[in-house]
């Protein structure tokens, strides 16, 4: 038999996923409002004076980065509060004395966090049908990718979640490093649209690597090609899996 | 046979704080045994190294043969941890807590054991109340309950008793006595003597880190028991007579009683000259009495010089 305690990841992706229950109204109304501005915003008052993006309507173009904004939030937000709360509360000590290995231990707590941003995510796509037109030319790469990403970034949330000391650390990455580059990403526009030192230094952002293969599995086309964004998220995810792996095997700020 | 073997263990915080130096210890199974010291002694250090929430500096811990870190899982699926604070979630039902607590231990649902369990805690009745709703007490025998809940073979109690009422106290050393009739070998810490006097097969005294007496409780107690002999007095005395200065004998209750503290385990106690001398005195008492020193006085002496060695 092999050694393991699925039962125990089980309670715990049950446990964070009712804990979302109990929220649910809020955080569904909230992606599907910021949504709707966004689209009354760019889609409808800003877009109807812009042109096509590369042959796509500029309402059309912004879905892709609207999801990916919402859902790098809401990634990072669910799974670093997820494992930070325990902390907080000190009900960690059960956690921690349980016999649950590193990687249960995340697979339960990130796994939770990405099923959430996933909904968030379809929910977006959803809404954003009653405004424009929906085109996805490659739907199960499309699904795949929101997948990877939710898991990429709900790992990094679990990160910030494990070295944070209070809320202030919990809030500071997302706000002040997330949200910027997720907007000068790409999100609402193509690089293609910058100037040329923009675009160079617009590289160096690795969110723009995200939305433009995320855009890509919509409309066959990205600011750079989509294997480049493959590796990216590939890399992204090696790197989150490599900290987190060495916070456990440290106990870093998790044990004394 | 001994379930738990802790040896060279040693902790030293990241502040420097040296918590723990070179712990040795046997604990036998189905044992209560009961780690007696100050605060600040090590206790909750070292449950927290065995449980898995300390990193040791140094040491070893098998648990019923198996290495705490490579057998962890095995290890961890025996242990069952109260910790000493009161560590609950808020919102979730008292049930949900318990079950989630079985489940993340890795055991299947067992609805009777839960129920039986939580009747014992008498928390049956608040099974679907929020956490947040408990009283202190309440969400401690929780606590025990999660601890409890899958069932474990050893359980830790760091200072289980702390902040709980007089009656709630009685409780849970009857709920002790009744886990070690199902063989569950129980590790307590405490301040209360009379805690580990009244409950405790064996008495481990940790102070400054170091494990300085681990003794049978019966034979602590006699081995280390001053005794007190206290004379009833016909008349009160206002000072000692002379001719009893060398017993160093002591007036208590305004001079009605004569109180002479001897070492039971000595050849001569002084007890039979010291009656003798009283005698020839011609001081009279209508009574006599001899008392075992409590767990306290022995307790009190041994961190005492534990401190000053
Ligand atoms: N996380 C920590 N970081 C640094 N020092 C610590 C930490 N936890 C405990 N200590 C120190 O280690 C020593 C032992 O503490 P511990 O909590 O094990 O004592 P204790 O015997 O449980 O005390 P008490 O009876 O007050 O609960 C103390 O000097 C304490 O200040
Ligand atoms: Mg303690």
């Amino acid at each position: 038999m092999s050694d393991n305690n699925l039962r125990g990841v089980w309670a715990i992706y049950k446990f964070e996923l009712a804990r979302f229950r109990r929220t649910f109204w809020t955080s569904l109304v909230l992606p599907v409002l910021t949504t709707a501005l966004y689209f009354i915003v760019f889609g409808s008052a800003i877009g109807s004076r812009m042109g096509d993006v590369g042959g796509t309507s500029y309402g059309a173009f912004i879905v892709p980065g609207l999801i990916m904004l919402s859902m790098f939030t809401e990634s990072i937000s669910n799974s670093s509060f997820g494992i930070y709360m325990p902390k907080w509360t000190g009900t960690i000590y059960e956690l921690l004395s349980s016999p649950l290995s590193a990687f249960e231990t995340v697979l339960a707590y990130v796994g939770a966090a990405a099923t959430k941003s996933v909904i968030i995510g379809i929910i977006i796509l959803a809404t954003s049908t009653f405004f424009v037109e929906p085109r996805v030319d490659h739907p199960v790469l499309m699904m795949g990718m929101m997948i990877l990403i939710a898991i990429a970034f709900c790992l990094f949330g679990f990160i910030i979640g494990i070295w944070a000391k209070n809320f202030e650390q919990l809030q500071v990455i997302p706000l002040l490093v997330v949200y910027p580059l997720t907007f000068l990403g790409g999100a609402f526009y193509s690089i293609n649209m910058l100037p040329p030192f923009w675009q160079t230094l617009t590289l160096f952002n690795p969110v723009v690597y995200l939305i433009s293969g995320f855009r890509w599995t919509f409309f066959g086309a990205g600011d750079v090609s989509i294997a480049v964004s493959m590796g990216a998220l590939a890399l992204f995810l090696a790197i989150c899996l490599g900290v987190i792996f060495w916070m456990f095997r440290t106990g870093y700020r998790l044990k004394s | 046979m001994s379930i738990l073997e802790i040896s060279g263990l040693a902790k030293v915080y990241a502040s420097g704080t040296v918590a723990l130096s070179d712990i040795d210890l046997t604990i036998q199974r189905g044992e209560i045994f009961a780690l007696l010291g100050p605060n600040g002694a090590g206790k909750t250090t070292m449950i927290g190294i065995i449980c898995g929430l300390v990193t040791p500096t140094r040491g070893t811990v098998i648990v019923d043969g198996k290495d705490f870190r490579q057998s962890y899982r095995k290890v961890r699926r025996k242990i069952g941890l109260v910790p000493q604070e009161l560590h609950t979630d808020a919102f979730e039902k008292v049930i949900d807590t318990i079950r989630f607590s079985r489940a993340l231990f890795g055991k299947a649902a067992n609805p009777a054991f839960i129920e039986e369990l939580l009747r014992d805690l008498t928390l049956w009745d608040k099974r679907d109340a929020q956490v947040q709703e408990l009283s202190g007490g309440m969400k401690r025998r929780l606590m025990i309950a999660k601890a409890l809940s899958h069932e474990p073979d050893i359980l830790f109690l760091d200072e289980p008793t702390a902040g709980v009422d007089v009656e709630l106290r009685r409780d849970m050393w009857r709920m002790v006595r009744r886990l070690r009739e199902r063989g569950v070998t129980i590790i307590l810490t405490t301040h209360y003597i009379e805690e580990a006097e009244e409950m405790a097969d064996r008495v481990g005294v940790i102070t400054g880190g170091k494990l300085i007496l681990v003794e049978e409780k019966q034979v602590l107690m006699r081995k280390l028991g001053r005794k007190r002999l206290t004379l009833n007095l016909d008349t009160p005395l206002t000072a000692i007579p002379v001719e009893l200065a060398e017993w160093r004998p002591e007036l208590a209750a305004e001079g009605h009683e004569l109180v002479y503290e001897f070492d039971a385990r000595a050849e001569k106690t002084g007890v039979p000259s010291l009656l003798r001398r009283v005698s020839d005195l011609g001081i009279g008492f209508s009574d006599l009495n001899t008392r075992q020193s409590s767990l306290e006085d022995i307790f009190v002496e041994l961190v005492h010089n534990g401190q000053t060695a």
